[in-house]
């Protein structure tokens, strides 16, 4: 099945793109009303919400070029010394920005 | 729980506007991405009102842009309702990792709040009430925050795009995945935490080579959470 995008069309794909993901938005908050939240649920969570970021992260380091891995590894490390994320995003972007000068 | 703190799910006004502020440097980056789009989305031929509705009503870069590339004359609903639900899957995730705080919410906040759900916002707010501190401001407010920067920055692309010539020379492209890893780096770290990750990290990986495109966060993620729920911490 396909969609013209020549007059209304348009605003359909918008409209049924823009539902789709409200239903990624309200979805998982609403299956959740239906699991009594236990000790296991709970860890269960925690331990989703890090591994998220880190699904996330994982094939962009791997399929990245060197500018995106040693931004990553800047973050990382500047994260870890200061502890604050703004001076160690700048500092992952700006090592990102040099490499790719040369 | 003591009575004199503030509950963590609080949403008071002010709370709003401090996750407002604390989100505008990291929308000052996403304005940039915005900007990205409003150009691809004219190069690909949508209109400027179009292309601003779908920011506006859309709210997430990525599937957006895998949008366009399906773009044409006519456009195939399956695979884009396909590739719109998986690339945001992980916003599932996310409200199934807010709902221990969301189910204190009246229905109508806990679903009005969820509407502006997106990755920096959410991050945020997680770590907020990993540390006991209130996070639904965060997310609320640092959500209006990305989604005005998102569609302004879309405006902005259709008009001015072509002056930003090259952003991926400037590490621009690298923007949220160095404020994700931030986040990581920053949350809570013992040898379970980093094996886990591990587990989430391989298990990314391998989705992300042999499974079906865009599957590798969901994949990862459940990996991770199930690993936790199996290898529990000891109750303290």
């Amino acid at each position: 099945m396909n969609i013209a995008t020549a007059g209304y069309g348009t605003l359909v794909i918008i409209l049924i793109m823009a539902l789709v993901t409200l239903a990624t938005r309200w979805g998982g908050v609403f299956v959740m009303s239906f699991v009594p939240i236990n000790y296991r649920v709970q860890q269960f969570i925690t331990a989703m919400s890090g591994s998220v970021l880190v699904a996330v992260l994982a094939p962009m380091a791997v399929k990245g070029d060197d500018g995106a891995r040693l931004a990553l590894l800047t973050t990382a490390v500047v994260m870890l010394i200061l502890k604050k994320p703004l001076p160690a995003i700048t500092a992952g972007i700006l090592s990102a920005a040099l490499v790719r000068q040369f | 729980m003591s009575n004199v703190e503030p509950p963590l799910h609080e949403l008071k006004r002010e709370y709003i506007y401090d996750g407002f502020r604390q989100l505008m440097p990291i929308s000052l980056f996403v304005i940039v991405f915005g900007v990205a789009f409003g150009l691809a989305a004219a190069q690909t031929g949508l209109s400027d009102t179009s292309a601003v509705l779908m920011s506006t009503l859309v709210f997430a870069g990525a599937s957006q842009f895998a949008a366009l590339d399906l773009w044409g004359e006519q456009v195939p609903v399956v695979p884009l309702i396909i590739t719109v639900f998986a690339i945001n899957a992980r916003h599932l995730l996310m409200g199934a990792t807010l709902y221990p705080w969301l189910r204190e919410l009246p229905v109508a906040r806990r679903y009005g709040v969820m509407l502006v759900v997106s990755d920096a916002n959410w991050a945020m707010a997680m770590q907020a009430f990993n540390r006991g501190k209130p996070g639904f401001g965060l997310l609320f407010g640092g959500g209006i925050a990305l989604w005005a920067a998102w569609i302004l920055g879309s405006w902005l692309g259709l008009h001015f795009g072509s002056a930003i010539q090259n952003p991926v020379s400037f590490g621009l492209d690298m923007v949220m995945g160095c404020f994700l890893l931030a986040m990581v780096v920053g949350g809570k770290k013992n040898l379970r935490m980093f094996i886990i990750w591990t587990v989430a990290a391989c298990s990314s990986l391998m989705a992300y080579w042999y499974l079906p495109a865009n599957s590798h966060v969901v994949v990862g993620a459940l990996a991770g959470g199930m690993l936790g729920a199996l290898w529990m911490e000891e109750k303290q």
